[in-house]
């Protein structure tokens, strides 16, 4: 266990190293990094200051080892716009995003495991092919025009939930969550909606497709012989293994889920990094672009990271394997 | 031997197995059409694609205005909802206008045109590099094989949006643009499929004996190898040109694809996006509706086409 | 005293390509701690029949008429919340494969006591306390460590051992076990039949042991049922049985055994192969493999008491064979 951790662990340092390699290739070797790191209302003499506190006038190797030293420190330069550290300003916007795509996760899961297990149960009828249409539709549906379609159906139309924003905040352990207010939670509801969308048809595919074939396992057949309810059949033999790819899937989704916020967070001007980091590719403003992409990749290798360990804990033949690996 | 007629424990559904059909003797492309066409849902699918696809290319001599000649837009007739009639020519606006007075059937039609163009185009690219690699990786093995396949689980490990935003934040926009990152983000896709059905194939007999008749490696890549990964390749195809659309469409829509003098039905929708909220939903909402249809006419063939290359599916 | 009593039992099919009439009229009887087997090749339709009888046939199948009279309550009439009641208690099963029937997710514990707990109210601590009796009961020894397990921890045998525990938990009336002991090794064979044997002696259970395998029953069975086609062609005591076939059917099958004292001597085989359920042939379904067919074999018979105690579905039985065998013995 303890040696695929490790080499689990030095996977995910290759893919932070080689996102952070893309990544300052994009912005110091290719363009002229002063334009893009220095702010281009910036004096002569601010511009010569920073060039050499960022180390633009040494080697480009030199240099990368700066970019990299600095960014372990946290230090990815200064917003142009907000003329504060980058970091810091994502960091503050890290919390909205991260509640938005977690409630999302728990709406694509609690709605998506019992849709696709329905489904799974009765393909064939009427309602197994209807919940299968419309994972088919939210899966093929561009995700910013379902979120349009929300706001057009429940915001204009029907008027009972807000069209954008985060709404009343409360601190929770120092964070701010719009989910334990009413106004928040109002204003949450339809961007938390969308963003479960596609992961919710994900869920809905696979649990059908798992749930049909375990169906069919003799262990099911084996537990219904047994005496078992209907409902101990599905709700403990059938979902214990379904749960399975469904949480790999799922956490594996997390880390897209937080990168797909940045269009849900657009269209319903949700004040999460997402919506930073368009406002900032609009600006021009670099360092927070650059500070929103490494935290990203960390933030998505992290997780990666995290459910292929999850995984082995849930699954009895897999832990074992490892140990004897 | 004597011992099988009895021996040979097989699972209850074996009793209702069926004994083998006779071999049809129709070409592969003729059954192909047959099993596609038996499907009513794809039929439909690819009559509708068909049609857009027309109205797409068509687009400057069927639409009743050219939406990006300033000259024939009166800005009388904005925001006009659908329906109405046009103050200068008297002419209807079907689908109505949008703020400058632009016919929005008529820019409908030229952002299909732009984005299927965006799309077929990457897609093209994208198979072109994918194969390449795919193949090389399979056929080569070792050090090519784990270099190359190493940049393509390290690429597909990161959502697709959140690359494509990489590089067009870097890039700019403009519809190259946008098409050379649609490529970066598609050509694993292609390249993962097709080494796992070329390695498949390497190791079947008529490779070694295509290499022992000293055939070159590209001889033996492209017209040996490759063919047997076709049908693989159609599958992902049919669902990457759906999800290259969408892609295009929602990074058009962020603001950071296409420029706004070559306007796709992403890019329509960002702009009719600000009146959604001011009741003029039909600028907005109609490029979405085509947008949509298109999506789901691809998907339909793509479905079918994935259930008769799947020989899992296939009893 | 009878338990159980099977009449014109027919499970059907309904495929696309047609009706697969898998059971077509099936008829036997089982008194209390008799041990029945049932034999047959594959598709013969023996497992549906042991499915049918506890309501577990997998869509597309359905029991489509006849009656199962269980302790004098028809089972085909019964609805799912009776026949739930019924699994697992009164009517236990034992899958083939046992790497298979075991749910490999959940602990060995989990999976028992929750079979306790379906039918007998009682605190967890009870029902663990019975499913260690249980599993000390088949053989396993640790049975406190082996009810922390999962079920990759355990080999074949003993997974098969713990599937076996579970069908006596409640101390059944009837086990129909499938095939239990095909998937194992041969010297594991012996030792689970020997058990089953001799914890159904002693607890009065009655045992329909469902298997292709002629050998491996006829030293565990009272009685025998030959199927064939999803019909019973011949049945009667297992000694009688295998010594005296009347079926060419069940003949051929005895023939096809390999045996110690015919050393050197080629295999007899049963030409041909198991019909279509789909395409079943005209008048008696062994017709086209039998090698006493005729004409008169185009209608098919009815299964026939033709000897005392036995009974058979032929036109042209090996009567002679067993009346020279009877005056032998006299």
């Amino acid at each position: 266990m303890i040696v695929y951790l490790v080499r689990r662990l030095g996977q995910s340092l290759i893919a932070v190293a080689a996102m952070a390699i893309l990544v300052f290739v994009g912005v110091y070797a290719i363009g002229n990094p002063v334009d893009i790191l220095i702010n281009p209302e910036a004096t002569q003499a601010e511009i010569a200051a920073t060039t050499h506190r960022l180390g633009l006038d040494r080697p480009l190797l030199e240099q990368f080892g700066i970019f990299v030293w600095n960014a372990l420190h946290g230090d990815l330069g200064r917003s142009f716009v907000y003329g504060r550290p980058a970091m810091e300003i994502i960091l503050e916007r890290l919390p909205a995003t991260m509640e938005l795509a977690l409630v999302a996760l728990i709406l694509s899961v609690g709605i998506g495991v019992p849709l696709g297990v329905l489904a799974g149960l009765k393909p064939n009828s009427v309602g197994g092919r209807s919940i299968m249409a419309g994972s088919i539709l939210g899966f093929s549906l561009p995700n910013f025009w379902q979120g349009m379609l929300l706001i057009l159906v429940f915001a204009v139309l029907l008027g009972w939930l807000p069209a954008g924003g985060r709404g009343e905040t409360v601190d929770l352990l120092g964070v701010r969550v719009s989910f334990l207010t009413l106004d928040g939670l109002k204003h949450l509801i339809l961007p938390a909606l969308n963003l479960a969308l596609f992961k919710m048809s994900l869920v809905i595919r696979l649990a059908r497709a798992n749930t049909r074939e375990v169906a069919l396992q003799d262990y099911v057949k084996f537990a219904r012989a047994k005496g078992l309810s209907t409902r101990r059949v599905v709700l403990v033999h059938i979902l214990k293994n379904i749960m399975i790819p469904v949480v790999t899937i799922i956490g594996l989704e997390l880390g897209s889920m937080v990168a797909f916020a940045i269009v849900t967070e657009t269209v319903f001007a949700w004040p999460g990094m997402g919506k930073l980091l368009i406002d900032s590719i609009n600006l021009l403003d670099r360092p927070l672009i650059v500070a929103y992409l490494m935290l990203t990749v960390l933030i998505i290798v992290g997780i990666n990271l995290a459910v292929d360990v999850l995984y082995s804990a849930l699954d009895p033949r897999v832990r074992l394997s490892e140990v004897k690996a | 031997m004597s011992g099988e007629t009895i021996v040979g424990a097989l699972e209850p559904k074996a009793d209702i197995a069926e004994p083998a059909k006779p071999a049809r003797v129709d070409s592969p492309l003729k059954r192909l059409a047959q099993d596609f066409f038996a499907d009513r849902l794809a039929v439909f699918g690819l009559c509708l694609f068909v049609v857009i696809a027309l109205i797409a290319i068509l687009a400057p001599w069927i639409t009743p205005q050219n939406p990006y000649d300033l000259a024939q837009l009166d800005i009388m007739d904005g925001g006009l909802p659908p329906g109405e009639t046009s103050f200068a020519t008297g002419g209807t606006y079907w689908l109505g206008t949008d703020q400058q007075g632009r016919d929005m059937l008529s820019a409908i039609a030229y952002g299909l045109r732009i984005s299927l163009v965006v799309a077929l185009v990457s897609l093209a690219c994208a198979i072109v590099v994918g194969v390449a690699a795919g193949v090389a990786a399979a056929y080569f093995g070792g050090r090519t094989d784990s270099l190359i396949m190493r940049v393509v689980d390290l690429q597909l490990s990161f959502p697709a949006i959140l690359i494509a935003l990489i590089l067009l934040a870097l890039l700019g926009r403009g519809v190259d643009k946008v098409i050379l990152a649609l490529v970066i983000v598609q050509w694993a896709y292609y390249a993962r499929t097709v080494r796992s059905s070329a390695i498949v194939e390497r190791r079947k007999d008529y490779i070694d004996a295509a290499r022992c008749l000293a055939l070159s490696h590209r001889r033996i890549m492209f017209r040996h190898l490759l063919p047997n990964c076709v049908p693989p390749l159609i599958v992902v195809a049919t669902v990457q040109i759906a999800q290259a659309i969408a892609l295009e469409a929602t990074l058009s829509f962020l603001g950071v694809g296409v420029p706004i003098t070559e306007p796709s039905l992403g890019l329509l929708i960002s702009n009719g996006y600000d009146y959604l909220l001011s009741g003029r939903y039909w600028v907005s909402l109609f490029p979405g509706v085509a947008l949509v249809v298109t999506i789901i006419a691809i998907n339909l063939v793509g479905d079918r086409l994935r259930d008769i290359f799947n020989p899992r599916l296939q009893s | 005293m009878t338990l159980l009593q099977v009449r014109d039992l027919a499970t059907h099919f309904f495929t696309r390509d047609g009706v697969a009439k898998a059971v077509d009229g099936v008829s036997f009887s089982l008194d209390r701690g008799e041990i029945l087997g049932l034999v047959g090749e594959s598709g013969s339709g023996k497992s549906v029949t042991g499915f049918s009888l506890i309501g577990l046939v997998d869509p597309p199948g359905k029991v489509v008429s006849g009656q199962i009279l269980f302790d004098g309550a028809d089972l085909v009439a019964a609805g799912e919340a009776t026949l739930r009641r019924l699994r697992g208690k009164r009517i236990a099963m034992i899958f083939q494969d046992p790497m298979m029937t075991l749910n490999p997710v959940l602990r060995v514990d989990t999976q028992m006591i929750e079979t306790v707990l379906a039918h007998a109210p009682m605190s967890r601590q009870a029902a663990r306390e019975r499913c260690r009796a249980a599993l000390a009961a088949v053989g396993i020894s640790s049975p406190d460590e082996r009810l922390e397990s999962y079920p990759h921890q355990f080999s074949g045998g003993m997974r098969q051992r713990v599937a076996i525990a579970i069908a006596l938990l409640h101390e059944p009336d009837l086990i129909i076990a499938d095939e239990p002991t095909t998937a194992l090794d041969v010297t594991i064979q012996a030792q689970i039949l020997s058990e089953v044997q001799a914890l159904c002696a002693r607890s009065g259970t009655a045992l329909i042991w469902i298997t292709h395998d002629l050998a491996v029953v006829s030293g565990l069975a009272d009685r025998l049922a030959v199927m064939y086609a999803g019909r019973i062609i011949e049945t009667g005591d297992t000694a009688e049985v295998i010594a005296r076939p009347l079926h060419p059917y069940t003949r051929g099958l005895i023939d096809s055994v390999p045996q110690g004292k015919r050393h050197g001597a080629p295999l007899a085989q049963i030409p041909g192969m198991t019909p279509s359920l789909l395409r079943l042939p005209e008048g008696c379904k062994f017709r086209p493999r039998c090698p006493r067919a005729d004409a008169a074999c185009l209608v098919e018979p009815a299964l026939a008491e033709l000897l005392p105690g036995r009974r058979a579905r032929c036109v042209h039985p090996y009567l002679e064979a067993a009346e020279e065998a009877l005056a032998a013995s006299c």
